[in-house]
């Protein structure tokens, strides 16, 4: 019997055997709270968007795109944040996706696992995943003041402190996948006389590849929405021009978010709104690219 | 008779000993990318130690730790870190007040109430939570939390920002951090222990209560400390919404500045490598570093000490 047809033969029996139990005032009353727990975060979710669409509605028109910030909030857009977001992600995810899977191939094909440095690094990344992302501003700060690149401001050094933020990410996301690959994969390669990185070249990583996009992907839109290391890495300025390459300057659309929020006057909170629903729309379009990935081409062993 | 020689001549033919430069430097990038990332635990830590102790040089580290007056930008600087250590505090004390309760909650009503199929809608829905970006809930909290709600409709006695509305839309962004990892744990308790339970004459309530519950207890417990830890080094939202003065918090409604709130808002103005201004962010950051880390080893040691394995 599987677990959850087992599962289910277990509530039919509880419901059966004790019925006068389960409709007593306390049972009712206790399934009545935890719906309600249920009912409180879904509204909450609710309300924070419903809001944030309405607040944003009048400024959700071609000028977010098209218009560079001003301090007149008639005037601004987010042109160069959105760019700037786009630049930041995409240079992440280069940095990024290579370095994690070899560091998982390694961790899940051929660590020898109860050696002490294979423990130490495990260990370790699930440390860092845990570790604030301010940190990892601070972390990519102080490495440029060691190289001594002054202007900070620019696209990869954004980039290179998202990529150590989702850099533990994206190693657990694939190793999990690799871990899904049945060892009947691997034997049979292995069999046929194929090396064992022609195993995992040619095998185990083609099967596992759905796996790492979705998970990466995930991680990505982690990083798309993250605002704190780059604040610290002088990610706030005003860009009159489109960030064009690796060594541009750039603004991300979080850090444009929170410098419109913290103004005073109510037209760039209408802009932080709109802006957010704009950012808002991109993680989803992200998280429904994950699911379709996972959902089609996902493999059942 | 057949097989001893056989055997000696496979061991002859050692197959590993074949030099494949291919495959040696494909396993040493892969092994030189997993040592990359102890590079990066090293390297945070000379980031943030090497600053510190250039301030602690100046700065003795009990008028750091003990100090009540946080002003490091003032002509008469003052490095008490205490208030921001109570601003956090608050923070997330309150967010956890909400977040324990309502992920508890949703967790043992998906594990252990609800149908498959309402169990495949609500987690993805809850997961969603976790996936709106930090500054979004940071504008709801100030914009519509604290300015709309607690001042326009239930005139609470509090200014533009509020440690409660900071740490109160924090809670929410946690629940689905509890809730799922609560939910693992608890659904990994066997079956049999709730067939024990329904046998003896217990419903489903006192069932999850004082059966599964407990059972699964080092699970929901690394799950609220992981909880903590997110809310301790949480950014965006109590730059926001907090309060940017640094003073000792008295009461929900008060505003106060973070740990993570004054790192934030460091950054913003452009203090030269070096300076004691600049130090002073690296001094905070460790502290908050050596925090989640300590919050983070509790767990880990939590979860090996207390598990119980079936």
């Amino acid at each position: 019997m599987s677990p959850k047809s087992m599962q289910e033969a277990v509530h039919k029996t509880v419901r059966g055997r004790a019925k006068g139990g389960e409709s007593s005032p306390k049972s009712i009353v206790f399934l009545i709270i935890l719906w309600l727990a249920i009912l409180f975060a879904l509204v909450f979710l609710a309300v924070l968007i419903v809001t944030t669409i309405v607040d944003g509605w009048n400024r959700l028109d071609s000028r977010l795109f098209t218009e560079y910030p001003a301090s007149d909030p008639e005037e601004a857009g987010a042109r160069p944040a959105i760019l700037g977001s786009l630049w930041v992600i995409g240079t992440t995810a280069v940095m990024t996706i290579p370095l994690g899977v070899a560091a998982a191939i390694h961790m899940e094909e051929f660590a020898n696992r109860h050696h002490w440095f294979s423990r130490l690094i495990e260990v370790n990344v699930q440390n860092l995943a845990a570790i604030p992302a301010v940190i990892y501003g601070m972390l990519t700060l102080g490495a440029m003041g060691l190289m001594g690149v002054s202007n900070k401001n620019q696209v990869w050094v954004g980039a290179l402190a998202l990529s150590m933020l989702i850099l533990p990410v994206v190693i657990i996301a694939t190793r999990e996948s690799l871990r899904a690959v049945p060892a009947e994969i691997r034997q049979g390669s292995l069999a046929v006389g194929a090396t064992p990185l022609q195993t995992v070249w040619r095998n185990t990583l083609p099967a596992a590849v759905p796996g790492i996009a979705t998970g990466s992907i995930l991680a990505l839109s982690r990083a798309l929405g993250e605002a704190a290391p780059l604040l610290l890495l002088g990610g706030l300025v005003f860009l009159s021009f489109d960030p064009n390459g690796i060594t541009s300057g750039y603004t991300t659309m979080p850090i444009q978010i929170f410098n419109w929020t913290s103004r005073p006057q109510a037209g760039f909170h209408e802009l932080a709104a709109a802006a957010s629903v704009l950012l808002l729309v991109m993680l989803l379009a992200m998280n429904a690219l994950a699911i379709v990935i996972r959902n089609r081409y996902q493999k059942r062993w | 008779m057949t097989s001893a020689p056989a055997t000696t001549e496979v061991a002859h033919l050692d197959l590993t000993r074949k030099p494949r430069p291919w495959d040696t430097a494909a396993r040493a990038i892969f092994r030189v990318a997993a040592a990359l990332t102890i590079a990066i635990t090293l390297g945070i830590l000379v980031a943030l130690i090497v600053p510190s102790i250039e301030f602690f040089s100046e700065v003795p580290i009990n008028e750091f730790l003990f100090g009540t007056r946080w002003a490091p930008r003032f002509a008469d600087a003052s490095f008490g870190v205490v208030p921001l250590v109570t601003a956090t505090a608050w923070t997330t004390v309150i967010a956890l007040f909400f977040a324990i309760p309502l992920g508890l909650g949703a967790a043992i009503f998906m594990s252990e109430f609800a149908h498959k199929r309402t169990r495949k809608i609500l987690k993805p829905v809850l997961e969603v939570l976790a996936g709106i970006p930090t500054v979004v809930y940071g504008y709801f909290a100030v914009q519509f939390i604290q300015a709309t709600v607690f001042r326009d409709w239930l005139n609470l006695d509090t200014g533009s920002f509020s440690v409660l509305s900071a740490g109160f839309v924090m809670g929410i962004m946690i629940i689905p951090t509890i809730a799922s990892i609560s939910e693992d744990a608890m659904s990994a308790v066997p079956n049999s222990l709730r067939q024990g339970s329904a046998a003896l004459g217990a419903n489903r309530r006192q069932t999850s209560l004082k059966v599964v519950f407990p059972a699964a207890l080092s699970g929901i417990i690394a799950a609220i400390v992981l909880g903590i830890s997110r809310a301790v080094g949480e950014t965006m939202i109590v730059a926001l919404a907090a309060g940017q003065q640094a003073r000792i918090v008295g009461g929900p409604l008060e505003a106060g500045q973070t740990m993570t709130g004054f790192i934030a808002n460091a950054a913003l103005g452009d203090s030269r490598v070096g300076s004691l201004e600049y130090n002073t962010l690296f001094a905070v950051g460790l502290l908050l570093f050596l925090i989640t880390l300590l919050i983070n080893m509790i767990s880990i040691w939590i979860v090996r000490r207390f598990r119980e394995a079936y």
